[in-house]
C-alpha cells in the first residue's frame, strides 16, 4: 500500500522500519516534525534535546552501545554540533548512526542559508540527498547499512521541500531492532592523540573504500533518455528537472559525497553536453570539474535560493534544450505586504512594550518568535545572530562602548536552555552589567510547541523537572534576579526600567504562557466599545494583531480602533492602556 | 491527461494546511499520484500561507509553476489577488470575501483598499468571490473556512462526494463533524445555486 507522507514523515518511518532503536533532537525548521512522527513508533526510544551538541552526543552514545541510533536537526544546528560530530567521524562506530541535517535553501525560517552537503565532505563521511518522501524513507535504511557495513555516521540531507513536500510511499515491515552493547574499545573510541592519529588514516582508508561502494551502489543511477544533453541531479533538483523534461538522460546522485567519479566519467563522455542541476553550492559539480571531467552546472544554475522548475525551465528554453513553452505571463498585483507578526495576545508583547517604554538603548535578540520584534511595529531588535547569542552579543556591545547600562539582552526558554546558560556564565565571569531578560513561555513555539527544560513534561508527555530559572540564575551567581508576569503592564514596565538603568548584572525572567502552545489559551474575550472610544491609539501601542482601526469615526473624523472578537485571546494587555473604559469583557456585553 | 494543479492561499491561521491534506488524500484514494508542498514561515498566526496540491497520472516536482495553477482557492481576499499571476488564463479561481487587515495597516501609512473585490474582478473577471463571511455566520463556527472551500472543490472535480466527505469525517475532531459537513454543504451550494 502506498501512503501520502511528508518527507520528516517518511524518515520517520525510515527510522521504524530499518530497526532505529533510539532518536533525539532539537526543534529547528524544516526538521522538526521528523522527531515528532518518530515518537508515534513506541518501538523506538526517542527524546528531545537540549541543543543539537548534546543530541549528536546523546546517539553517539546510543551507537557506541551498538544500537541504531537517529539524530535530527536544522542545518544551522549542524553547526552547533559540529564539534562531537567531527571527532565522531573518524571512530569506529558499532552502532548505525545517521545523522539527518534539513536545510533551508531560500531561508523560509533560517537565519542563513548554507548547503550542509560541504559538512560531509569537511568530517569525510557519506551523504545522501533524497529527491521525495519516498526515497527519505528508503535513504535511511540505505544510510543504517552504509554505516554499519563501513563503521561510518552518515548523513542524510534533505532541503525544505523535501521535507516539507509530501508525496506517495510504500511502506514496509519493520526488521528486528537489536542493541548489541557496549564494549569497550580503547583505541576506537578514546581519541586521545595517541589513538586519534590511526583512526585518521583510517577515516582515510574507509573514505577509499566509499569511493568504490559509491560505483556500485544503486543509490546511483542512470536513466536513459533523449537528446544529446545528458544531466547530473541530486536531491530536489531531480524531481523540478524531471517535471520540465521527463525525457532528460540522467544520472541521479543518491549519494553526494563520495562521488562514482568512474560511472560520471563513462556517462559525460557519452554526451556532447552535461549539466549538473543541483540546490545550492556546485558540491558535485567541483567534484568532478577536481577530477578532470569536463561538466557545466553553476555557469547556468543559480547557486542561491531554492530551485524550481520554473527557475530550470527558463534555462533549458534559454540553452535551446527544450522549445519555448506557451506561458501565462500576468502582472503581479499590487497586494499589501503582510508580514509575519506576534500572535494575538503574544506574552512577548507586553515584553517589548515595556522594554520600549524604559527606552532600552540596545536590545540584542536571538532565535525565537520574539525575533519579531526587530520589524515593524515593534522595531525593538538590534541584533541577531544565531541561537543563544543575545547575551554574549550585549557583553561584547558593553565591554567595547564602556557601558551596560540600557543594553537589554533578550531570550527565549528554550533558546536559554540551548546556549544561552553559556551566554550568562560569561556575564557572570566577566562582571558584566547588562540586563538579561528571558522572555519565557515555557515552551519552544516557533517551530510548534515543542517542550523543552521549562516545559514539565517531555516529547512522550511524561511529566519532568520544570527547570527554575531564577534558582539557576542565582547559582550561577547572579543577584539581581526577578520575575514578571509581561502581561501585568505596570509592575513590568517598573522592573524593567529600574534594572535598566541600574549598574549592576540583572536577570527578569518574563514568564506568560504561550497563547497558542501546548494548547490554545482559553481566556475571557475582550471587545470595544466603540460609544467610549476617543480614537486615542493607546490600545494599539501593543501592537496586537486583533486591534485595527475601525470604520467609525470621532466627531474630529479620527478612526477609532476595535478589537477583532474571532482573533483576541483575552491577554487583558489593551484593557490596561485605556482610560476611557472602551475595552470590557465579552461577557458583560449583554447588559 | 495533463497534471492538475491546486493553489491554496490565505492567512495563518485559517486552516489551509488541513485543506490540503484532505484534498491530496482524496486524490491518493481516487487513485492519482499526489505531490504537496507548502512552507512554514516564521509566524504562527497572521503572515502568508500559501500550499500546492499537484495530482493526476504522475507527479514529478512538488511546486507549482507560477502562471500554471489550474485551480485557487484563497482563503482572503487580498491573498486572491496577491497570488493571482500563479493561474493559468482560464483557471479555476474562488475566494472568501472575508478580509483580514494586517496590522501593518495600524500605522494608517498603508491601507487596505475597500476596491479590492472590483481590482480582483477586473483583472479575473470569472472569479467567483464568495461571501463565506455571512457562511461562516450561518453555520455557527468561524473556523472552517477550509471545509467550505473543499464543498467548492468538490464540485468542480469528478469525484463523487462520498469520497470527500470519508476523509472529511476522519480528518475532523468527532465533535466537530456535524458543523463541518454543513460547511461543507455550504460550499457546495455556493457552486450549485446560480
Amino acid at each position: 500500500m502506498k501512503t501520502l507522507l511528508s518527507g520528516n514523515e517518511a524518515i520517520a518511518r525510515g527510522a521504524y522500519e530499518y530497526g532505529c532503536v533510539f532518536a533525539t533532537a532539537y526543534p529547528g525548521t524544516p526538521s522538526t516534525e521528523i522527531l515528532e512522527n518518530i515518537a508515534k513508533y513506541k518501538e523506538i526510544k526517542s527524546q528531545w534535546a537540549p541543543n543539537e551538541k548534546v543530541a549528536v552526543e546523546v546517539a553517539i552514545g546510543a551507537a557506541m552501545a551498538g544500537a541504531r541510533s537517529l539524530c535530527a536537526m536544522k542545518h544551522v544546528g549542524v553547526n552547533v554540533a559540529a564539534d562531537p560530530l567531527m571527532s565522531f567521524t573518524f571512530m569506529e562506530v558499532k552502532g548505525g548512526f545517521v545523522l539527518v541535517s534539513a536545510d533551508d535553501p531560500g531561508m523560509h525560517s533560517s537565519q542563513n542559508e548554507q548547503d550542509n552537503r560541504n559538512y560531509a565532505k569537511f568530517a569525510k563521511m557519506p551523504v545522501l540527498d533524497p529527491c521525495d518522501s519516498d526515497e527519505a524513507k528508503q535513504f535511511v535504511g540505505e544510510a543504517f547499512n552504509i554505516s554499519e557495513t563501513f563503521h561510518t555516521p552518515v548523513m542524510v540531507r534533505t532541503t525544505t521541500r523535501t521535507s516539507h513536500g509530501k508525496g506517495l510511499v510504500k511502506l514496509g515491515e519493520p526488521i528486528e531492532r537489536k542493541v548489541s552493547g557496549f564494549e569497550k574499545n580503547f583505541e576506537k573510541m578514546v581519541v586521545l592523540p595517541m589513538n586519534a592519529r590511526k583512526l585518521r588514516v583510517y577515516a582515510e582508508e574507509r573514505l577509499r573504500k566509499l569511493e568504490t561502494f559509491a560505483e556500485n551502489t544503486n543509490l546511483n543511477f542512470e536513466e536513459p533518455g533523449e537528446g544529446r544533453v545528458g544531466f547530473i541531479t541530486s536531491g530536489i533538483a531531480h524531481v523540478h528537472l524531471k517535471e520540465v523534461l521527463p525525457t532528460a538522460p540522467i544520472l541521479k546522485i543518491g549519494m553526494p559525497y563520495p562521488l562514482p567519479i568512474n560511472k560520471i566519467r563513462d556517462f559525460v563522455s557519452r554526451f556532447d553536453r552535461v549539466i549538473v542541476v543541483e540546490e545550492l553550492d556546485p558540491f558535485i559539480e567541483e567534484q568532478i570539474l577536481a577530477a578532470g571531467i569536463s561538466v557545466e552546472g553553476k555557469n547556468l544554475i543559480p547557486g542561491i535560493w531554492e530551485l524550481n522548475p520554473e527557475i530550470i525551465r527558463d534555462v533549458l528554453e534559454k540553452e535551446n534544450i527544450i522549445s519555448k513553452k506557451e506561458r501565462h505571463e500576468s502582472q503581479k498585483s499590487d497586494a499589501i505586504p503582510r508580514p509575519p507578526v506576534f500572535c494575538p495576545g503574544c506574552p512577548h508583547l507586553g515584553i517589548f512594550h515595556a522594554l520600549k517604554k524604559a527606552k532600552a538603548k540596545i536590545i540584542t535578540g536571538d532565535i525565537g518568535c520574539y525575533t519579531l520584534a526587530a520589524i515593524p511595529p515593534f522595531n525593538a531588535m538590534d541584533t541577531c545572530v544565531c541561537m543563544g547569542a543575545s547575551i554574549g552579543n550585549a557583553i561584547g556591545i558593553e565591554k567595547a562602548t564602556g557601558s551596560g547600562k540600557g543594553i537589554a539582552a533578550v531570550i527565549g526558554d528554550s533558546t536559554f536552555t540551548h546556549s544561552g546558560l553559556n551566554g550568562l556564565v560569561d556575564a557572570i565571569m566577566n562582571n558584566s552589567h547588562i540586563t538579561i531578560v528571558i522572555s519565557d513561555n515555557s515552551i519552544t513555539a516557533m517551530t510548534g510547541g515543542q517542550p523543552d527544560p521549562r516545559t514539565g513534561w517531555d516529547l512522550h508527555h511524561r511529566e519532568n523537572k520544570q527547570m527554575d530559572f531564577e534558582i539557576v540564575a542565582r547559582a550561577m551567581g547572579a543577584e539581581h534576579v526577578f520575575s514578571v508576569d509581561p502581561t501585568d503592564i505596570a509592575p513590568t514596565f517598573e522592573v524593567v526600567k529600574r534594572e535598566l538603568e541600574a549598574d549592576h548584572l540583572s536577570v527578569i525572567i518574563s514568564q506568560a504562557p504561550c497563547v497558542l502552545y501546548p494548547k490554545k489559551v482559553k481566556r475571557p474575550k475582550f471587545f470595544t466599545f466603540l460609544d467610549n472610544c476617543t480614537a486615542c491609539t493607546m490600545c494599539s501601542r501593543i501592537n496586537c494583531q486583533a486591534i485595527s482601526r475601525s470604520d467609525e469615526l470621532t466627531d474630529k473624523g479620527r478612526n477609532k480602533w476595535q478589537i477583532n472578537v474571532d482573533l483576541c485571546t483575552g491577554c487583558g494587555l489593551c484593557i490596561q492602556m485605556c482610560k476611557f473604559d472602551a475595552i470590557r469583557p465579552v461577557s458583560g456585553r449583554e447588559e | 491527461m495533463g497534471n492538475t494543479n491546486i493553489l491554496l492561499v490565505g492567512v495563518g491561521g485559517q486552516g489551509i494546511l488541513l485543506a490540503s491534506e484532505v484534498m491530496s488524500e482524496v486524490f491518493r484514494r481516487a487513485g492519482f499520484d499526489v505531490k504537496k508542498s507548502e512552507v512554514h514561515g516564521m509566524a504562527q498566526r497572521g503572515g502568508i500561507v500559501s500550499s500546492h496540491v499537484r495530482f493526476g497520472e504522475k507527479v514529478y516536482s512538488p511546486m507549482i509553476e507560477e502562471g500554471d495553477a489550474d485551480i485557487m482557492l484563497s482563503f482572503e481576499l487580498m491573498e486572491a489577488l496577491r497570488w493571482e499571476h500563479y493561474l493559468k488564463p482560464d483557471a479555476f479561481l474562488a475566494t472568501s470575501n472575508v478580509r483580514m487587515v494586517p496590522p501593518i495597516c495600524n500605522s494608517g501609512k498603508i491601507v487596505y483598499p475597500d476596491n479590492t473585490a472590483e481590482k480582483l474582478e477586473e483583472i479575473r473577471p470569472e472569479a467567483r468571490i464568495l461571501d463565506i463571511e455571512s457562511t461562516l455566520r450561518e453555520v455557527g463556527n468561524s473556523k472552517v473556512t477550509n471545509v467550505i472551500m473543499l464543498g467548492v472543490l468538490s464540485t468542480i472535480l469528478k469525484i463523487p462526494e462520498d469520497s470527500w466527505l470519508d476523509v472529511v469525517k476522519e480528518a475532523v475532531p468527532a465533535k466537530l463533524v456535524d458543523v463541518n459537513l454543513k460547511a461543507f454543504t455550504a460550499g457546495r451550494a455556493f457552486m450549485t445555486k446560480n
